[in-house]
């Protein structure tokens, strides 16, 4: 199968994904919170198709994309989502998080800034043990503010380690935009600072950004260290699932809404012939299919019990207080 | 068992030592622990094990925090090493929102089973920002144990433990008892287990519940009670979570009375939790209030005229308990 047709298939269920959520959040049909990710799937697609099964990702709480494309099962992410048994930790972690240690996905992180210093020592455990896995570790433009984000990059920049900084700028952190929270223009020259190379990529194209990605995954691979790729993309939904967006300017909203990568990427393969107009509404269908199949499995599916409460404090229970 | 008498420092050093020696998933690593630059318990061991296993860090305690978290997932047992507690709220977010609570937000599929060492400053003259007892905010995170030795063999033995344990570890070294001497069981195996407090005197009359410093404050004040014809015991937590609550009731319950010692400020301090667990638990047994002697509620002063008057000594020890005695005390004095 052509890489494109490939990043396509992630993207539309990524897309798919956030969409049932939005609908059924919308009508009542079900309740959970949410920080949606529609309008960045270009470059979690691009994650997906360039790791390895047994490279890494720290994600944050806008991770239902990263989740996708790193291959976490629907039912494990939507069930968490949702609050059900068959949830990525049985409903006590929810939607801000999902791990899954077999997909790679270490952490996902409700903390802006905190996943790069995790990602600092993930990484410092493969170099550690030879392994050549890489870290990718995934966050918005506003992570790039904290002190934690700052002494993990000098960290992982000094001690040559094998991680991605991949910063997923949506432009806004939380209600506030970029140019209101940094002085420079680009987050990708915060790399400078470092020692490490910063290179800025269009995150609406799922091709640019694999590139790219796949650059710097194959620079840590070799032992060569850390990379900062900052991909530009755009947030349609706001911060959380029901933000009235009023800071954002409509003509901006407008012109990232024309530059949606589903559409743009979509349009792409017809044009350049990779796939052909039955095939991509198939795939989309698909998709749906199997979100639908995903959310009414979860639906169905049984709450957690309250004698899980204890369970996992510690690795033993009796160490808990009363 | 073999026994040699050496210092707090020493004894951690040797717990350090052994695991190094013993398991090649231990690794330290912190703010000026290489040598030549290493003046604390790790002094030695970058030369012995190699700087991959015993290696400085920048100045970025949540960097040291979370690069532990990170390794530790992946199935190391790193020790890292705030140098002063004080410093620990920088990387608070890793230990409270990331070590701790890992294993419960992914239901086990991660864990972070680190050990983290930090030495309390307070008393020698450092100031509010290099003093702090803050162990009581760590006891109030579900997952973190805390762990606090009095003596050198405790010392040795509680973080033995406490690097082996599957969950995240704050251990507590104060720097005014680095320099206190015992004897210390030399055995690799040699542990204690967390959450098992001690009987450091037996006593008949009051029951002091300490940890720390406070242990060594409780244990003079017990002296001088003698002069009272009061009989003190002395019983040492040795770590605040897990908590032996079993072992304070064994003994309050004989002594139907309390006095809890900790240089932690006295408002909302451990101290609070357990007066009010015995107070729960004992409501009739106890023949009187359980009193606390805590550190004033002021920023630690730097003068030592003024940080004298703040801690816990065993005068201020002794008066509680004359006055939780009441005219019990009195009448053993008659």
């Amino acid at each position: 199968m052509s890489t494109k047709r490939r990043l396509y298939e992630l993207m539309a269920l990524m897309q798919a994904a956030d969409d049932r959520l939005s609908k059924g959040i919308r009508s009542g049909e079900f309740m959970c919170v949410y920080w949606p990710s529609r309008g960045q799937e270009a470059i979690a697609a691009a994650v997906g198709a360039c790791l390895r099964s047994d490279d890494q990702l720290v994600t944050t709480y806008r991770g239902l994309h990263d989740l996708i494309g790193k291959g976490v099962p629907l039912t494990e992410i939507y069930g968490e989502m949702m609050g059900r048994e068959i949830g990525a930790a049985g409903g006590k972690g929810g939607t801000m998080h999902i791990a899954k240690p077999e997909c790679g996905v270490m952490l996902s992180t409700g903390i802006v800034g905190a996943g790069p210093p995790v990602a600092v020592g993930l990484a410092m455990a493969a170099q550690r043990k030879g392994l050549d896995r890489v870290t990718v570790v995934s966050f918005g433009d506003g992570a790039v503010n904290t002190g934690s984000w700052h002494e993990a990059a000098n960290m992982a920049a000094l001690w040559n380690l094998p991680v991605v900084f991949l910063c997923q700028n949506n432009q806004y952190g939380e209600m506030t935009p970029v140019e209101r929270s940094m002085k420079i223009e680009q987050v990708a020259q915060r790399a400078d600072g470092y020692g490490m190379p910063g290179i800025r990529v269009d995150g609406n194209d799922p091709v640019a950004v694999l590139a790219a990605l796949g650059d710097a995954v194959q620079r840590a691979r070799r032992g060569e260290g850390p990379t900062l790729l900052e991909c530009l993309t755009f947030r349609f939904r706001g911060h959380y699932f029901g933000d009235p967006g009023a800071y954002i300017p409509a003509e901006q909203l407008a012109a990232a809404q024309a530059a949606d990568p589903l559409p743009t990427f979509r349009r792409r393969l017809l044009d350049e012939s990779v796939c052909t107009e039955t095939e991509l509404a198939q795939i989309e269908t698909d998709a749906q299919t199997t979100v639908e199949d995903a959310l009414q499995t979860v639906l169905a599916a049984a709450p957690p019990t309250p004698d899980v409460l204890d369970r996992d404090v510690y690795a033993d229970a009796t160490n808990c207080p009363a | 068992m073999d026994e040699q008498v050496m210092n707090m420092r020493e004894a951690t050093n040797l717990a350090l030592d052994q695991a190094l020696a013993a398991d090649p998933r231990v690794f330290l690593l912190g703010e000026d622990i290489e040598d030549p630059g290493a003046s604390g318990p790790t002094k030695g061991l970058s030369t012995k094990y190699g700087a991959d296993r015993v290696f400085d860090t920048p100045i970025s305690e949540a960097a040291i925090i979370g690069a532990a978290v990170g390794a530790a997932m992946e199935g190391f047992r790193p020790v890292a090493e705030i140098m002063i507690m004080d410093f620990i709220g920088i990387a608070a977010d890793q230990l409270i929102n990331h070590a701790a609570k890992l294993r419960f937000m992914t239901a086990g599929r991660t864990t972070a089973p680190i050990t983290v060492r930090t030495q309390v400053y307070g008393g020698i003259g450092t100031g509010a920002t290099h003093s702090q007892s803050l162990e009581a905010w760590f006891m109030h995170i579900p997952g973190m144990k805390v762990i606090v030795p009095s003596t050198p063999r405790d010392a040795k033995g509680l973080l033995a433990s406490a690097i082996f344990d599957d969950d995240p570890c704050l251990v507590l070294e104060t720097i005014r008892l680095q320099a206190q001497r015992g004897p210390v069981p030399v055995d690799p195996d040699f542990r204690i287990p967390l959450g098992q407090a001690d009987v450091k005197r037996a006593g008949t009359d009051i029951t002091l519940i300490c940890y720390g410093r406070g242990v060594i404050e409780s244990l003079s004040a017990a002296e001088l009670l003698t002069q009272d014809r009061v009989s003190a015991e002395v019983l040492d937590l040795r770590t605040l979570v897990p908590l032996d609550v079993p072992a304070m009731l064994e003994s309050v319950t004989r002594t139907r009375r309390a006095v809890v010692v900790h240089d932690a400020v006295r408002f909302a301090g451990p101290g609070a939790e357990i007066a009010a667990t015995l107070q729960e638990e004992l409501w009739s047994a106890l023949a009187a209030p359980v009193a606390r002697v805590g550190a004033r509620f002021v920023p630690n002063p730097a003068a030592p005229v003024l940080e004298a008057e703040i801690y816990p000594n065993a005068e201020r020890i002794a008066a509680a308990v004359r006055k939780t005695l009441g005219p019990i005390g009195a009448a053993y004095r008659a």
